[in-house]
């Protein structure tokens, strides 16, 4: 009986694969779904928002040419001071550059890291922030000038803290998560960080999404003075926003009395939130710091209310167009991190590189994709409490690489400005850039490259 | 024996700034004592951030945030205070003769806030150790994630009483109109008694602690119900 | 983003002096709502078929007496007109609907911000504390009273933003707080007719509220209705022209205070707005609770 025959496969003739992935159901969504399956639970992570968003990469600068004229690298300056607070404070905070680092909190990092930051900011002449777990020692003591966050959980607040700091920072939400509170769990819930946190050890930190004793704008001019009335109205009051409804946060933020107003957008970091929140709550940067710009000039509150941009800042380009789109000044939190050492393959112990690939592997990643900052098994010993781990980070080696990495940026800022022919780096303006795509036309409100067209914008 | 010096301000007069920068800079090395506040009138912030041992007196009505972040001193409100009474309070006492509004002792870390009348919502929201006692009823989400401290609550609770409570414990004379998310009554042990007696006390008011139940945390929601690796 | 005020002054020999009371309350709220401020000022009816429209010309100067002559010209009806700046008061039997249309083809520039018997609006950008001044509104007098200041978002701070928003006759309403859900409300009730004059959340709520009253709720049944079909957080305080109600939503994050005595019922969003009321050392003070209705007829 001669049923069909199927024809063997010859050597010479491997057999045909048909990979024929889909676009809504990639390797990455199976995953996922297959991952939800199993456990029952949404996935927590650190980091901020993996996927592509329009950036600041899809602007350029229009360097100088026949029309304008550069200025020489190193003879001619390019001021890069920056001062926050003017606005009601008796001292406003100054620094050298305008590149600072963003709140982190002792619990997500640990306190050697905390260290770490502020001996770089020192040298730098910048400033540090606390994060949702309050003041280090570490910090305070190795930290020029360090802003104290006030936050929904009020973890670790207190009066003798508040009044040793530089300037306050009241913090709505951030970018990473708008709407929610923050989330530390257990296995980083260490004594110390219980005891600063007043909460029982290796618990899972539930937080508060909201302030305790204030919600919205009008409230939040009272608690603004609170603030000022206990610290005799001496320092900067900051108020910080994840990225949403821009446009009217930051209006009534002026409204409320900020000296300072931070905006984070959706590529901004957390140690640990719910990955659906990461990625699907929140507005690009770009968008994000057009309209800050946008309301502040409609107030006309532009020089007298500075503005701090931060989400996805990386390098000396993204420092440069933030400030060129009317930001005072920049935020880093991830790029610090990396710098320090995260996601890389190895980390220093007396003057030696020693590999942490396996302990990446351990979690079930590999350096360059890592974003395990909750489970507080950071091969690299950054965002953990372990006693052993934290070992892995040196503060004298973290801080000289986040120096480093800094001045990189501050130089890559002034090559840029000095192109532009400005001789300080708060010159540079809008129409310095054009962009490469529509999107980022449309959000930066800046014309695509070769035309005069910004997609959405009014008729003149 | 220390002397008693005694300053008087009246609001109406003087800017509250003025006010609260002396008691922060200048009162203790001058060795006032006694302070005493008139026409108060609804104003905010009124002595917030002391930091020494004084007496003080508000004659009247306060808005939010009286004692704000009090350290050591011991405030008298002879009137009723807005929100956030006593908010981050650290140590020392302070006293509403009338009620309370909203978020009453937030996120106090030490110290008594004592309310005579009623409390409003969220009394003791975010409690991070101070001591909460409260004459006359509250109101829902009270001793919202409330880590620790005690609140003593002579009369009724409304909703969701002690939802996500962390360590802090409450002690309730009256009903509850609902318990919150992992809460739940507890037998009262010999050392809850003896709580409720001295802090009964402490705010002089006059009644039986064998009347009072105790609620606290069922910890349940101590971690997240993760069985990761288990698959079907 | 705002403070609320309201007044309701129970002894008739006071009724002269609700203008003069109120205004401290209303400038006692400008930290809250430096941008703009608006009131509705309810007196003793006009007698039907009389009624009165509240009007606004903006920004545009409007020569009051010209429109008066022109609506003499176009309408059969006597109309009396008492203009204060860019406000009137347009008195009139006209039919309602032909008279809208007709301003809104020959004075396009005007807004009518009330309509109705007894009610009396005003609204506009700027201080507080000016706004008083210019419209005198220590010498109104009447039986009740709601006003509100505001923190405004939009760049352009216009009148039409600001509250007490309206909504059919002599019915107004002022919002402290955020509706979450405003666009559902607002979808909802377009397909029935209901014309939406902003995006603002709380026109939403005025027009949902006033609908289920021409449905046949009771104004307490609308807003109890209310607490299932609104979402957010919400202080509102409204009038008709026989009472003035109160409701907080059951969180109670938005702040009220009320202080009652044989004279008035006085509310604000602070005690402060309070603190200088005649007898106000006496008065019944007190916070109302979340997710009850409160009101007081005159």
């Amino acid at each position: 009986m001669a049923g069909k025959r199927t024809k063997k496969p010859s050597p010479a003739d491997p057999p045909h694969l048909q990979l024929e992935e889909s676009a809504g159901y990639d390797r990455r969504i199976i995953d996922y779904i297959q991952r939800a399956a199993a456990t029952g639970l949404y996935e927590i992570r650190g980091l901020g928002a993996k996927r592509r968003v329009p950036h600041f990469d899809d602007l350029v600068f229009l360097g100088a040419s026949l029309s304008r004229y550069p200025l020489e690298g190193y003879r001619e300056k390019c001021s890069t001071r920056t001062v926050l607070g003017t606005r009601y404070a008796s001292r406003p905070i100054e620094l050298a550059i305008p590149i600072t680092i963003a709140g982190m909190s002792f619990g997500s990092l640990s306190a050697r890291v905390k260290e770490a930051l502020g001996i770089a900011a020192t040298d730098l002449g910048t400033s540090t922030t606390t994060g949702d777990g309050g003041m280090t020692r570490e910090e305070r003591q190795s930290s020029r000038t360090l802003v104290y966050q006030c936050l929904p959980s009020r973890y670790g607040f207190n009066p003798d803290d508040l009044r040793q700091a530089d300037a306050i920072e009241i913090v709505i939400g951030q970018g990473a998560k708008p709407g929610g509170g923050g989330m530390l769990l257990g296995q980083k819930v260490n004594p110390r960080v219980a005891s600063m946190r007043t909460l029982p050890e290796g618990i899972d930190q539930r937080s508060a999404s909201r302030h305790p004793d204030w919600t919205g704008p009008d409230d939040l001019v009272i608690k603004i003075q609170e603030l000022r009335e206990i610290t005799d109205w001496e320092k900067p009051i900051y108020v910080k926003i994840g990225a949403t409804r821009v446009l009217n946060d930051v209006k009534l933020a002026v409204h409320a009395g900020a000296d300072v107003i931070v905006v984070d957008g959706m590529q901004g970091g957390t140690a640990a939130t719910q990955t659906v929140f990461i990625e699907h709550v929140g507005i690009p940067t770009l968008a994000a710091l057009r309209q800050a710009v946008d309301a502040l000039e409609e107030l006309n509150m532009r020089g007298k209310v500075q503005l701090v941009v931060s989400g996805g800042i990386r390098t000396g380009a993204d420092v440069a167009k933030a400030l060129a789109m009317g930001a005072d000044a920049v935020s880093l939190g991830q790029g610090i991190l990396m710098a320090l050492g995260c996601n890389s393959a190895s980390y220093v112990v007396d003057g030696k590189h020693l590999s942490a690939v396996e302990d990446y592997a351990n979690l079930a990643t590999a350096p360059g994709y890592c974003h395990h900052c909750h489970t507080g098994r950071c091969p690299v010993g950054i965002t953990t409490q372990d006693a052993e781990l934290e070992l892995r980070l040196t503060p004298a080696v973290g801080a000289k690489r986040v120096r480093n990495y800094v001045k990189t940026l501050n130089m890559e800022l002034t090559t840029i400005a000095r192109a532009c022919g400005k001789q300080d780096v708060h010159h540079l303006e809008k129409e310095d850039m054009v962009a490469l795509t529509l999107e980022a036309a449309a959000m930066a409100g800046v014309p695509l490259a070769g035309t005069s067209w910004i997609p959405g914008a009014a008729p003149i | 024996m220390a002397g008693v010096k005694a300053v008087e301000f009246d609001l109406a007069q003087v800017p509250l700034r003025e006010v609260n920068r002396y008691l922060h800079r200048d009162a203790q090395a001058e060795g006032v004592t006694h302070v005493r506040i008139s026409n108060p009138d609804g104003a905010h912030s009124i002595v917030c951030g002391l930091a020494h041992p004084f007496d003080v007196e508000i004659d009247g009505h306060v808005g939010y945030y009286v004692g704000g972040m009090n350290q050591r001193a011991n405030i008298t409100v002879r009137g009723n205070a807005g929100p956030g009474a006593g908010e981050n309070m650290m140590s020392g006492t302070i006293r509403i003769e009338g009620f309370a509004s909203t978020g009453a002792g937030a996120s106090a870390h030490g110290g008594c806030l004592i309310v005579q009348g009623d409390a409003s919502l969220r009394c003791g929201i975010s409690l991070k150790g101070g001591d909460i006692v409260v004459g006359g009823s509250v109101g829902s989400f009270s001793a919202f994630m409330a880590q620790a401290g005690r609140i003593v609550i002579c009369e009724d609770a409304s909703d969701a009483l002690g939802d996500s409570l962390y360590e802090a414990v409450i002690y309730l004379r009256g009903k509850v109109r609902s318990l919150g998310a992992d809460a739940q009554f507890e037998p009262m042990r010999p050392a809850d008694f003896k709580a409720v007696a001295e802090l009964l006390g402490v705010a002089g008011f006059k009644h039986e602690p064998r009347d009072f139940r105790r609620i606290a945390s069922a910890k349940s929601l101590y971690h997240w119900n993760a069985d990761s690796n288990q698959e079907y | 983003m705002c403070g609320i005020v309201g007044l309701l002054i129970k002894n008739p020999a006071c009724r002269d002096r609700l203008g003069e009371l109120m205004v401290p309350m209303l400038v006692g709220m400008s930290s809250r709502g430096p941008d703009s401020a608006g009131l509705a000022v309810f007196s003793e009816p006009l007698p039907s078929p009389q009624y009165k429209l509240s009007l606004y010309s903006g920004s545009a100067a409007v020569d009051w007496s010209r429109l008066l002559d022109q609506l003499a010209a176009a309408f059969e009806h006597q109309h009396h007109l008492s203009a204060s700046a860019n406000h009137a008061v347009l008195t009139t039997v006209a039919d309602l609907h032909a008279l809208v249309k007709w301003l809104g083809a020959n004075a396009p520039s005007v807004h009518v911000l009330s309509v109705g018997r007894s009610i009396d609006l005003y609204k506009d950008t700027g201080p507080p504390a000016e706004i008083a001044e210019r419209y005198a509104f220590d010498r109104l007098r009447g039986t009740h009273l709601i006003g509100h200041t505001r923190m405004a978002t939009e760049s352009a701070v216009t009148p039409a933003h600001a509250h007490p928003f309206t909504a059919g006759h002599d019915f107004c309403l002022v919002h402290n707080g955020s509706l979450s859900n405003p666009h559902l409300v607002r979808r909802k009730l377009e397909p029935l007719g209901i014309r939406f004059v902003t995006d603002n959340d709380t026109e939403a709520a005025c027009r949902y509220f006033e609908w289920r009253m021409r449905e046949g709720d009771s104004l307490v049944t609308a807003v109890q209705r209310g607490f299932e079909e609104l979402d957010g957080f919400f202080t509102f305080l409204m009038g008709t022209d026989e009472e003035i109600l109160i409701v907080r939503d059951p969180f109670a994050c938005k702040p009220a205070m009320v202080a009652e005595t044989d004279d008035y019922v006085a509310i604000a969003s602070e005690f402060r707005s309070l603190a200088h009321l005649p007898g106000i050392r006496h008065a019944a003070v007190f916070e109302p609770k979340p997710a009850e209705v409160y009101s007081w007829r005159v």
